[in-house]
């Protein structure tokens, strides 16, 4: 199942690239990934921790467990809908190209593949090996077709991402060397089993954490990191810029939360410098995202610069709730992975509506849109509720659980302040969310608006899917935390 | 049945917004019935359940649960408290329907007002009916959309739009606070239902300083809510929003919901005598504050809309000098009168083609006589005349103050001379006199689904404050705990004082006069305090936000970035193949170096 899940894209990639079929043969592809997920995510035991629907080949070199092996937990199969719908929503808002329409087509192909095969991975390897081949078309993409200063965007996001991708290669050797050669493994689902048994020596924990830290760090824009995500982001065309911000980019959490968090226990406390520990560092970093990440959102006059730095904004509390290192920050940072992806690429499909619309993206320019575009409205201000942390979106109910989870460290005061710096940080992103709300659909319409069409026919369905799901996560999500709870008690023990 | 009951009273006016705004906003009749049948679902449901529940009683549904270490419910719960909210916001909420269907009949995003109306039913029953603090959040957060998308209804007029924003940012401010008081209590208490906080209240008391702080915060979020100082600026902006609106959202309800959620954590700030005090202070100065400014305003909402924040300031200092039921007696009163005045003003804007200004009024005492008769009993109510709602509602708050503190005493009664001058001078100027504009000289009284409401909310504004009608209400126990103050003569006395002067000297003021007599520029101008804000934003967090702005892109990633990957082999590495000019080609090495590498490591 999982195999024809990941068959699906190459083929149809494979076929584009051969100049054989077109964008409505992509969306087909897309269509049978999602409903192939569906059928996953329905038949998944949520009762049972561990991998299910797994496949393994035989070991790939002699002497290594080493195979390529697939199988879904509840964290990655959360993952693997969130890449499904962002996907299917991609082809659907997608622009349409002059420039070698079946080349784009295949790369958006490709990168879906590849995020797909390293959510579904079981093998540290291909874990790793996947997400290289999502990030290539990536920044293909965003040298051919992007916008605005796309070769320079599409160089610093290659360069950042190749060196992030270094590190946390380095890393990741690093973390296997220090595990005892007894239990070495590259099977994800035996590393975690690993957890709680303190089986590396605290003192060799630090080392790789920092490598690991880095390098996913890098992929998940942590600050300082970061400045390669706006203007990738920004010039990026639109399915990418949904992908990335919206999938591809929870790669590096969804690593730490396998990898960093059950292997590495002991690290976060351990002195770096002076009296500053690993998690003081993190804390520190992960309120770079939010306070100042957030006053530079602020400072933006172009829309996608606003949703692109607020992306990376975001990533802040997700960190807050790894760094919790409980039940609930974990829960609360998994489920804020998928609700955050799901509304930046709303936001960015919304983005890009607008762009093929007006052309440029600067707040002055536009105004007053929802007149012309209600649809497009609606859509954009329930995603900016979204994005805000308003109840009745999944977001809310992720935040709150990180900022509960954070705050349940009674032993540590810093992680409390921390907390409640977070805590304005909320306060930060609906200034510039409603500000930017209002500047471009509120307002007297603008002259050049007033001959726009909204949206119409499927593309509607497209964006109302990933609301839908918002809501849906919002209203009740005990639904979706049922499918976490048996995975994440796995990784916390 | 029972434990239906009050999902049946949360749940009917959101299945009402979801219809309306997903499915029958193409027809506006149906909205509007959506909404009507909704409302009136709620307030059966609310009479239903004063009539016939048992004393308290609570069902809830886990939102959120990670097993018995976390769980969030949303959990509802009817006691003697709720009972008095359910009435008013269901009560005043169908009365604000009805008005509505003739109030907003031309207006073409009719069946997104009534849409939002009733998301914002749902949101402030959610908040009354709360059984614990998680749960109320979730619910004050939802009442600040729904006034967001109720004041910013017209959209494309940029004071609406930029008012909406005001109002949810400033609220957020406060809701800051609010969060980090839960969290703070969550912490202490390990528990966030009100009854078990109470079960648990020792844990707290046995820190001051935490309780102290925590009490504070979460009064923060009453601070946003009910508009007080220094969160205050929101709610004269707010009334950009359609009238109807300010008179449910703005005046009765939501803006109450602040003293509400005070009562409710009473127990949780008694223990704690500087919180107390602190919030005494802010509301009595809130209340003197307001009323000075509402003394120089001309937009007729806007007085009203002043009037609103110094009786919240009123009720807020009542539950700082420990008398939360007498605020809550007051808030309960002042949600009649000061509908029934916004929703009188809402007929003089429609009669007058939105004309706001009580100085191109005058002369509406002949032409618009039903709405002059009920504006005049909700004037009285409001200012404190004798033997009307609000004057038994307010000497309770003025009989506590004076027992406790004699300074809050006299902002209190400052407050009230001077909520009898500002309110006598817009009846005089609006009502009497000569008709100074062709508008007011065609006014003409509303229709019935508007003079009703008016009508009903007038007899509602003399009755509401009898023991015979209070007291089923607030249960025997309560009402009386309202009064539980000493019986002074002294405190009416100098209440009904006040009032005749302050009546007197602005009817003599005012009598006849076609502009202001006196000018006072700071106090029409708000003492330009949110110039000030304005300065100090743009001061602090633009300064900050832009020179952030100039860090990141100049020194993060103009220096640091390409200085470090250019020091590094592996941008060495990479730079070199930048060469090669062509992307593809590029990235096809950059994969295929990896595996390579990854493989070498292996090995």
């Amino acid at each position: 199942m999982l195999t024809i899940l990941l068959l699906v894209p190459i083929i149809g990639a494979i076929a584009l690239l051969s100049g054989n079929g077109d964008r409505r043969m992509a969306k087909l592809c897309a269509a049978i990934q999602a409903a192939i997920t569906l059928v996953l995510w329905f038949g998944y035991d949520r009762t049972k921790a561990g991998f299910q629907f797994t496949s393994a080949s035989d070991p790939l070199l002699p002497g290594l467990d080493l195979r390529f092996a697939l199988g879904v937990d509840g964290l990655s199969l959360l993952l693997l809908l969130l890449t499904s719908i962002v996907t299917l929503a991609a082809f659907w808002m997608a622009p349409n190209v002059e420039k070698r329409p079946g080349l784009f087509d295949a790369c958006v192909l490709l990168i879906s593949a590849g995020i797909t095969g390293a959510f579904i991975s079981q093998d540290l390897f291909f874990f790793y090996a996947f997400h290289e081949l999502a990030l290539i078309p990536t920044f293909l993409m965003i040298g051919i077709w992007g916008s605005g200063e796309r070769q320079s965007a599409a160089w610093k996001i290659t360069i950042y991402l190749a060196l992030g991708s270094i590190i946390l290669l380095i890393g990741l050797v690093d973390l296997f060397l220090a595990i005892p050669e007894a239990n070495r493994s590259f099977d994800l689902e035996k590393l975690q089993a690993l957890a709680g048994l303190h089986i590396i020596p605290v003192q060799a924990q630090l080392r790789p954490w920092c490598f690991l830290m880095v390098g996913f760090g890098v992929l998940v824009s942590l600050f300082p990191f970061h400045s390669w995500a706006p203007s990738g982001y920004a010039s990026a065309p639109t399915p990418v810029a949904m992908l990335h911000a919206g999938v591809l980019k929870k790669f590096g959490l969804y690593g730490i939360i396998r990898l960093v968090v059950p292997l590495l226990p002991d690290a976060s406390k351990q002195v770096v410098f002076g009296s500053w520990t690993a998690l003081d560092l993190l804390l520190i970093a992960l309120l770079g995202n939010i306070l100042y990440v957030g006053l530079v959102t602020l400072a933006q006059r172009k829309l996608d610069y606003i949703i692109a730095y607020s992306s990376v904004m975001h990533m802040g509390y997700i960190f807050l709730g790894i760094a919790s290192l409980n039940m609930i920050g974990l829960s609360g940072a998994s489920l804020l992975m998928f609700s955050h992806g799901l509304s930046v690429a709303a936001l960015f499909a919304i983005c890009g509506a607008l762009r093929d619309r007006e052309g440029s993206l600067s707040l002055e320019r536009l105004g007053g849109a929802a007149k012309a575009l209600p649809f497009l409205g609606i859509c954009f201000t329930l995603a900016t509720f979204a994005s805000i942390g308003l109840p009745g979106f999944a977001n809310f109910a992720s935040e709150v659980m990180v900022f509960f989870g954070a705050f349940q460290n009674p032993g540590n005061s810093f992680i409390r302040l921390a907390t409640i710096l977070s805590l304005w940080g909320v306060v930060i992103s609906a200034v510039y969310m409603l500000r930017a709300h209002k500047s471009v659909f509120l307002g007297q319409p603008t002259d050049s608006s007033t001959k726009w069409v909204d949206l119409t026919g499927t593309p509607r369905i497209a964006l109302g899917a990933l609301l839908t799901l918002l809501l849906l996560g919002g209203f009740f999500p005990k639904y979706f935390l049922s499918y976490l709870k048996p995975t994440l008690e796995a990784v916390l023990r | 049945m029972a434990h239906t009951l009050p999902w049946l009273i949360l749940l009917s006016p959101l299945v009402s917004a979801l219809l309306v705004l997903l499915f029958a906003h193409r027809s506006k009749a149906l909205s509007v019935a959506l909404s009507l049948a909704a409302v009136f679902v709620s307030l059966g449901g609310s009479l239903l359940a004063f009539s016939k529940a048992p004393e308290s009683l609570s069902t809830h549904f886990t939102w959120i649960d990670l097993g018995p270490a976390f769980q969030l419910n949303i959990g509802l719960k009817i006691d003697d408290l709720t009972k008095v909210m359910l009435l008013v916001v269901t009560g005043i909420g169908a009365l604000v329907h009805i008005y509505s269907t003739v109030y907003m009949e031309k207006d073409e995003g009719k069946s997104r007002f009534f849409g939002s109306l009733s998301l914002f039913m749902f949101s402030m029953l959610g908040i009354v009916l709360a059984d614990n603090l998680a749960m109320m959040f979730i619910f004050w957060e939802l009442v600040g959309v729904s006034s967001y998308l109720l004041i910013g209804h017209w959209f494309t007029k940029e004071s609406a739009a930029a008012a909406a924003n005001k109002a949810f940012l400033t609220n957020r401010i406060g809701d800051f606070g609010f969060m980090a008081g839960i969290l703070l209590v969550w912490s202490i208490t390990d528990s966030l239902g009100f009854a078990e906080i109470a079960a648990n209240i020792s844990k707290l008391t046995n820190n001051p300083t935490l309780l102290t702080i925590s009490g504070l915060c979460l009064f923060c979020g009453a601070v946003g809510k009910s508009a007080q100082l220094p969160l205050h600026v929101w709610l004269p902006d707010a009334m950009e929003g359609p009238t109807p609106v300010s008179a449910l959202i703005h005046a009765a309800t939501m803006v109450a919901a602040g003293v509400y959620m005070l009562a409710r954590i009473f127990f949780l700030l008694e223990p704690s005598a500087l919180a107390l005090s602190v919030i005494a202070w802010i509301g009595a100065t809130t209340a003197l504050f307001a009323a000075l400014l509402a003394t120089q305003q001309n937009d007729i909402k806007k007085i009203l809309a002043y009037s609103t924040l110094s009786q919240l300031g009123l009720m807020v200092a009542g539950i700082g000098v420990g008398a939360w039921g007498a605020s809550m007696f007051h808030l309960f009163t002042h949600a009649f009168f000061k509908a029934l005045l916004f929703l009188g003003s809402g007929a003089i804007i429609h009669a007058l083609h939105h004309e706001q200004d009580i100085w191109k009024m005058g002369g509406l005492k002949k032409t618009m006589p039903k709405t002059f008769w009920t504006f005049a009993i909700g004037t009285l109510a409001l200012t404190g005349a004798p033997f009307l709602a609000g004057f038994f509602s307010k000497d309770a708050i003025l009989l506590a103050a004076y027992a406790k503190n004699p300074f809050i005493f006299g902002f209190a009664l400052i407050t009230s001379l001077l909520t009898a001058f500002y309110m006598t001078r817009l009846v005089v100027v609006a009502f009497f006199g000569k008709a100074r504009s062709d508008a007011a000289k065609h006014g003409h009284d509303c229709p019935p689904a508007m003079t009703v409401p008016l009508l009903i909310l007038a007899i509602l504004s003399i009755i509401a404050g009898y023991p015979v009608f209070a007291e089923p209400i607030f249960g025997h126990d309560n009402f009386h705990a309202a009064h539980a103050a000493t019986h002074n003569t002294l405190v009416p006395l100098l209440a009904i004082s006040v009032f005749a002067l302050g009546t007197i000297v602005a009817y003599v003021l005012y009598c006849g006069k076609s502009k202001d007599p006196i000018v006072i520029r700071p106090l029409a101008n708000r003492l330009y305090i949110d110039e000030f804000y304005s300065a100090l934003i743009a001061g602090t967090q633009d300064v900050l936000a832009s020179l952030s702005g100039w860090l990141d892109r100049y020194v993060l990633d103009g220096v640091l970035v390409r200085g470090l990957s250019a020091g590094t082999w592996g941008a060495g590495y990479l730079f070199r193949l930048l060469q090669f000019g062509n992307l593809q080609g590029y990235a096809f090495l950059f994969g295929a170096g990896v595996v390579a590498l990854l493989y070498l490591l292996i090995k």
